[in-house]
């Protein structure tokens, strides 16, 4: 049984997608099963290890199709007005980067999150490895992991404000500086 | 420095400035504030191979209070500044400061968001040494250019400039 | 007492107090490599409980690789893990070469193997080495620090840099093996031997560095697993895992080698640990290098890349066997000339999180000596 074969297997309705990449295989299932799904990749797939856990901010990515597309239709058919489509795609998503220990198998888990509902379920409780990268990912993009129990700033200090790993915030930082009274500190 | 001194009576003749001086110049004990790569760097420097000791920093002080020479190696980042300037402050006089390598001296390649873009503008710095990281023999010259300095010194004049001042301000 | 340190040097820590003294270790402390923190609660000298803060390295490295392109962050990598840059190079290269869907010639392979087995040879002494002056064995420093300045020579031969190297490219490498590596590598090995001989002598059976390592800061495997380890670390709470063996990248899965594993996971087996894996590297060397010189001399070095590089659009993970374990690159392109989002996956990362679990119970001295062990790179730690 082929790798794809076995995560459907495993997955059952909670898979959404599936795709294959230079053999890296992706899976993409709903948000508010989170634990089901990675507690059955876990126990029931064999994908006993996590290696990481981060965000990715794909609004500029959803910008750049939105542009060839429009690019496209207008030099096709001049006449027809692009429609607006249904809601627009989540903006964020949570990438788990998981590994069979037995079988040398590598998973990426991806979690579509949309802005404004930022709440994901935290995957502590089935590998405490996810501690700090939760944490990293709450720093860089903002997700609230439910769950989590320490869930605070790693990398940034605590007053800073942004969340830097996103598309809109500029490279070199808006200016933020650390106060040097360091009797607080 | 050139002393006179008249054999036999076992007397020395110098200036005061000088002697200091010579004093301050024999043995900058360095503080390591190795942060990123160019500690590495700053660890071959102090070890066996090119071994700093010849050039007086022979005890490496650990602690802000009992060294002269803060030698930054590495980036500094926003989160930092306060604890580089708290170290900085603990420091007794006279002190001196040599940045080391292109992100102590500008921020380097990392011109990003918490990054800070040189150490120049938190506390006062007398050599910066480029390079990326610089060699051992970069913070080796830089030691000796650092003792050049202190050797061209004015301490006590300087210390009654502040003297005279404080009196004027006084009035 | 233990009320006022905590609200001077914790604003992040866990709130509460009660009877403990609140002990502040770091950002800039002897023993704490680079810019590392720990705050910690003791009870006299027993640690009830420990936490990290980290971030105070944290350069923006992966929002800087969104805005450059591919062959640009190149150099960034080398700053991340900075003790065995050229294993970071090669992850990144290789990582970008399997989005691109090529493989390197056989020669090029080979130059990289060599590379980053005597790259793992460095990073290993100064962990010893650092290892021992934490623990109050300044001598091994002195010998090892001196015999990786030989490796830093053949670096420099090679690549022109010592310490931040970036060697090769995305698609190969630029240089052969320089022509004084073959008259210095069978003296070099001698002397690396000696240097490792001499610090086995000096250590492994002293009575004080047994008494400080064995038993500290013991791991089992379970835990090291769900804690997400890798590499050394792992294999010293005895999982056989290698990524050269198990997930077999460029050549390895041609050369013949042992993976050294322990038993209990404290801090003796992983300086073993390391101690072994030296020797199996100067094999794999001796290996790499006897196929090398078997290769035609007109052999190429690079694999034909397009000079603005586009990977189609998609995202890959590919990770290698660091001399800290698994370190890994995650691409994701859009089809444009730039990665889209850069996550580096860090070994050390991974082991300091669970830094609070491994100390607690011990003495604040043992902390020090696990710390070390571990080998925490600052700048691959907070990128």
């Amino acid at each position: 049984m082929s790798l794809m074969d076995r995560i459907k297997d495993c997955l059952g309705t909670d898979l959404i997608e599936i795709s294959e990449f230079r053999g890296d295989v992706c899976v993409e299932i709903p948000k508010n099963r989170v634990i089901e799904a990675m507690t059955s990749l876990k126990e029931k797939g064999g994908f006993d290890f996590l290696s990481d856990v981060f965000g990715v901010d794909n609004i500029d990515l959803y910008a750049a199709k939105a542009k060839k597309a429009k690019k496209k239709k207008k030099g096709e058919e001049e006449e027809e007005e692009p429609k607006k489509q249904g809601p627009p795609p989540p903006r964020f998503e949570v990438i788990y980067l998981l590994l069979s220990l037995k079988t040398n198998e590598r998973l990426q888990v991806r979690v579509r999150v949309p802005e404004d509902s930022m709440d994901v379920p935290s995957v502590t409780g089935i590998w405490k490895a996810a501690t700090w990268p939760e944490r990293e990912a709450f720093d860089m993009y903002g997700f609230k992991f439910k769950g989590h129990p320490n869930l605070r700033r790693l990398l940034m200090w605590d007053e800073f404000k942004d969340h830097p790993l996103r598309k809109d915030y500029p490279l070199e930082g808006k200016g933020e500086e650390r106060h040097l009274n360091y009797d607080t500190v | 420095m050139n002393f006179q001194a008249i054999q036999g009576e076992g007397w020395l003749l110098c200036k005061a400035e000088q002697l200091i001086n010579w004093g301050r110049s024999r043995s900058p004990w360095p503080f390591p504030y190795g942060t990123a790569c160019c500690g590495i760097e700053l660890m071959c420097a102090l070890a066996s191979g090119y071994d700093m000791a010849r050039f007086g920093a022979e005890r490496v002080a650990f602690t802000p209070r009992q060294c002269d020479v803060l030698i930054e190696a590495g980036t500094i980042t926003k989160k930092m500044v306060p604890v580089l300037k708290r170290i900085y402050d603990q420091m007794a006089e006279p002190k001196w400061v040599i940045a080391v390598g292109a992100c102590a001296c500008t921020g380097g390649v990392f011109r990003t968001y918490s990054t800070q873009q040189g150490i120049g503008s938190i506390i006062p710095v007398d050599i910066y040494i480029p390079g990326c990281p610089p060699r051992p023999e970069g913070i080796l010259y830089a030691l000796l250019k650092l003792i050049d300095k202190i050797e061209a010194d004015h301490p006590l004049y300087k210390k009654r400039q502040q003297v005279v001042e404080a009196l004027e301000a006084g009035k | 007492m233990a009320k006022e340190i905590e609200t001077v040097c914790v604003t992040t820590g866990p709130a509460e107090v009660g009877d403990y003294v609140a002990l502040n270790i770091g950002p800039i402390h002897p023993a704490m490599h680079g810019t590392l923190r720990v705050i910690t609660r003791t009870d006299g000298e027993t640690i009830i409980s420990a936490e990290p803060e980290i971030g105070y390295l944290h350069r923006g490295v992966e929002k800087l690789g969104e805005n450059l392109t591919y062959r640009q962050f190149l150099p960034l990598t080398d700053r991340l893990n900075y003790c065995s840059a050229i294993c970071n190079n090669v992850a990144y290269e290789l990582a970008v070469e399997k989005a691109l869907g090529i493989e390197v010639p056989e020669k090029a392979q080979l130059l990289r193997i060599i590379m980053m087995e005597l790259a793992r040879i460095a990073d290993h002494q100064v962990l010893v080495g650092i290892l021992g002056v934490d623990l109050g064995a300044l001598t091994p420093f002195f010998y090892l620090i001196i015999q990786r300045e030989e490796i830093y020579e053949i670096f420099e031969w090679h690549h022109g840099a010592r310490l931040t190297n970036s060697m090769g490219t995305i698609g190969g490498v630029e240089a052969e093996l320089p022509d004084r590596f073959h008259e210095k590598w069978p003296k070099m090995r001698d002397s690396i031997r000696k240097a490792n001989d001499e610090t086995d002598r000096l250590l492994t059976h002293n009575r004080i560095w047994m008494d400080r390592t064995i038993g500290v800061n013991a791991f089992c495997a379970d835990d090291a697993l769900n804690w997400g380890f890798t590499g050394p670390m792992l294999r010293a709470c005895g999982v056989k895992r290698d990524l050269r063996k198990d997930e077999p990248y460029l050549m390895y899965d041609k050369f013949d080698f042992e993976v050294p594993t322990g038993k209990h996971g404290d801090v003796f087996d992983r300086y073993m640990i390391r101690m072994l894996e030296m020797e199996e590297s100067i094999k794999i060397i001796d290996q790499a290098y006897a196929m090398y010189q078997d290769m035609p001399d007109d052999a190429p070095l690079m694999k034909k890349v397009p000079k603005i590089i586009k990977p189609p659009e998609g995202q890959i993970y590919h990770a290698i066997e660091s001399p800290n374990g698994e370190l890994g690159f995650f691409i994701k392109s859009d089809g444009t000339d730039k990665p889209y989002r850069i996550k580096i996956r860090p070994p050390c990362y991974m082991v300091y999180q669970a830094f609070g679990e491994l100390v607690q119970g011990e003495m604040i001295s043992d902390l020090i000596a696990c710390l070390s062990s571990i080998n925490v790179i600052a700048g691959e730690l907070d990128r």
